[in-house]
């Protein structure tokens, strides 16, 4: 029982994380930004695909395939930013509703033709694979991996965003874009660069978690709801509000999926439903 | 949204027609209605698809009364129409065969669950609204799902036998009387919302779109109209559904999903929102082209439908009938 227990807080402590990774950029265009992306998962099937593929067919090693996930999804994000989102920052939320449902539907249709709708395999090295016992209980190594890299990142987001100039102008352009252009910062520069990293990071999370969460053609939309419930639930303004939601929702969608499967993915709605109601502007959210 | 705001004043502009909104019908309607009736002659062999634009046009007009006139941006309102839909066929899969009253129920249950979620809807942002409706979709899809020993899970609900209509008609596999029985319901239907939408409800509707906060500051109780109308918007979507059930025999569980309603959202885009014939212009052009290119390629067929999204949103605002008043509009101005 106390086994069973600590692994489903374990599994779902990693899976909380790769959610925090992938929607950390989410929390940042739709909190922040108030633009809202459902296409964000589009950007984490990105990395996933860039990762298999550089691992498949050029032989890299599985840890160097997840910085040039990071680099192509950002990339994406930014031509993306450029081109498209840009133009719809000051539209109403239906518009970009429909508009991210519409790249949401080609990046399926786009993966599927290139890819075919199968899961993609992923080989991790052997000396992440097995488990490894500690105290009580045996414990995956990938997902040991996974918190620890997630952590990291988590540190180094928390360092840029608190402790650079950079950070301090993302701030500054989020908590009034009109006085920080005033100040001399190229705000439409700071939000492309912003959209970047967090479309890097999302494409991160793509790649780390093909063991975990999978990879196929549906991947933008089968996990669209969990993005959003991160970042909705979590609040804006803080790395700490979406993390917190995250890992909640993370462990309690394994423990529904673990101790209740009859309702399956019931446990996540509801929760979902709940909260916004009980915190309508979020965990951490900044009144307004 | 702002450029769909006011089409009835920007209509009237544009024909420099300065004639108050009456409840007339104009020759354009009558000509638009005659086309089924046309159709159904004309086309016997697509009657079956013919049912579903109509019966999905319905559906598609209940969002807009909650999207276009309201403006709550919703992605879960195929929770209605599947609520609906379950309705009609488990009361027929469980002897109850009569059709009107099948319909009469489906719309009830449909009505009751709308009243309930629209006091966790009216609550709440833009985002919080769409995360709602999202997340109840979602849920309700889901417990259909597990309950397959009610619901039939993902092989959907089959048995669905219907009486004949007022015991005269039958359904037969040309689907003529479904047709015709579909036809009917939503022009019914349709007069229903025609009044509505011209109602003092249905301006004050409009006056939250444009802008809810002043509405409160004329007496207007803008968290009650919204419930209003979303019951009545579920209540139009159940119909739908149970029409749908009825007309196919069949319930599929993907009425419920979050395609059904992101769909949705595209035909009312597409044909315009907040215009009477937005939704059934849309669900007839996305329900032809749709049957048409899956017919080619599924995979296409998507590919398609979030490129024209796109187009629709970064330049098209307003739809097939925005398009069309601006080049009427274009029009006048070259003649003069």
């Amino acid at each position: 029982m106390i086994g069973s227990v600590i692994g489903v807080l374990f599994d779902g402590l990693a899976y909380g994380s790769l959610l925090f990774i992938i929607a950390v950029g989410l929390s940042v265009t739709l909190g922040l930004m108030n633009f809202v992306n459902l296409a964000h998962g589009a950007l984490a099937m990105v990395g996933g695909y860039v990762g298999v593929v550089a691992m498949t067919h050029f032989g890299v090693p599985f840890l160097a395939t997840l910085p040039i996930a990071f680099v192509a999804s950002a990339l994406v994000g930014i031509v993306l930013e450029r081109t498209l989102y840009q133009r719809l920052y000051r539209s109403s939320p239906l518009d970009q509703v429909l508009f991210s449902i519409g790249l949401v539907f080609i990046s399926i249709a786009v993966a599927t033709w290139i890819f075919g709708s199968s899961q993609q395999p992923v080989n991790l090295p052997p000396y992440l694979q097995g488990q490894v016992h500690i105290l009580i209980h045996d414990f995956g190594v990938y997902r040991i991996f996974l918190i620890a890299v997630v952590a990291l990142v988590t540190l180094g987001l928390h360092y840029i965003l608190e402790h650079t100039r950079f950070g301090s102008r993302v701030r500054a352009s989020v908590d009034n874009p009109v006085a920080a252009a005033g100040l001399g910062i190229n705000v439409n520069r700071v939000f492309a660069l912003t959209f970047a990293l967090g479309s890097g990071l999302a494409g991160l999370g793509g790649a780390l978690g093909i063991e975990v969460l999978g990879l196929d053609p549906n991947f933008p939309l089968k996990y669209m709801v969990y993005f959003l419930l991160v970042v909705s639930v979590g609040g804006t303004g803080t790395i700490k509000g979406p993390l917190v939601a995250a890992l909640i929702l993370g462990v309690f969608d394994v423990a529904g999926k673990y101790y209740v499967p009859e309702v399956g993915g019931f446990v996540i709605y509801a929760l979902m439903v709940v909260l916004l109601i009980l915190f309508p502007a979020g965990l951490y959210g900044r009144r307004t | 949204m702002s450029d769909a705001a006011a089409p009835g004043i920007a209509r009237a502009a544009v024909a420099g027609d300065a004639r108050l909104p009456d409840g007339r019908w104009r020759p354009l309607e009558a000509a638009f209605w005659l086309l089924p009736v046309i159709g159904y002659f004309a086309f016997p062999d697509y009657r079956v698809l013919g049912s579903q634009i109509l019966i999905t046009g319905l559906f598609a007009v209940s969002l807009d009364l909650i999207l276009g006139y309201a403006g709550i941006v919703s992605l879960g309102h195929a929770a209605f129409y599947g609520i609906g839909a379950y309705t009609a066929g488990l009361l027929a899969v469980h002897g109850w065969h009569e059709p009107i009253s099948g319909l009469a129920a489906a719309a009830a249950v449909a009505a009751v669950a709308g009243y309930l979620v629209s006091f966790l809807v009216v609550r709440g942002s833009d985002l919080t609204r769409l995360m709602v409706t999202l997340g109840i979709g979602l849920m309700l899809f889901e417990a259909a799902n597990k309950a397959s020993s009610i619901t039939g899970g993902v092989d959907g609900l089959s048995g669905v036998t219907i009486s004949r209509i007022l015991g005269v008609w039958d359904f037969d596999l040309g689907g003529r009387t479904a047709f015709v029985y579909a036809l009917v319901v939503v022009f019914l239907v349709f007069l229903l919302v025609r009044r509505l939408v011209a109602s003092p409800l249905g301006l004050s509707l409009r006056g939250i779109r444009e802008g809810g906060k002043r509405m409160p500051a004329i007496g207007a109780p803008v968290a009650k109209r919204l419930r209003t109308i979303f019951t009545i918007a579920a209540a139009l979507a159940g119909v739908a559904g149970g029409l749908i059930a009825q007309t196919t025999q069949f319930v599929g569980i993907d009425g419920l999903s979050f395609q059904r309603s992101a769909e949705l959202l595209i035909m009312l885009v597409l044909g315009g929102a907040g215009r009477l014939y937005g939704g059934l212009v849309g669900a007839a052009v996305f329900m032809v082209a749709q049957d048409y290119l899956s017919g080619i390629n599924p995979v296409y067929w998507q590919f398609w439908l979030g490129f024209f999204l796109v187009l629709v949103v970064l330049f098209a605002r307003g739809g097939i009938l925005g398009g069309l008043d601006t080049l009427r509009a274009r029009l006048r101005g070259a003649k003069r």
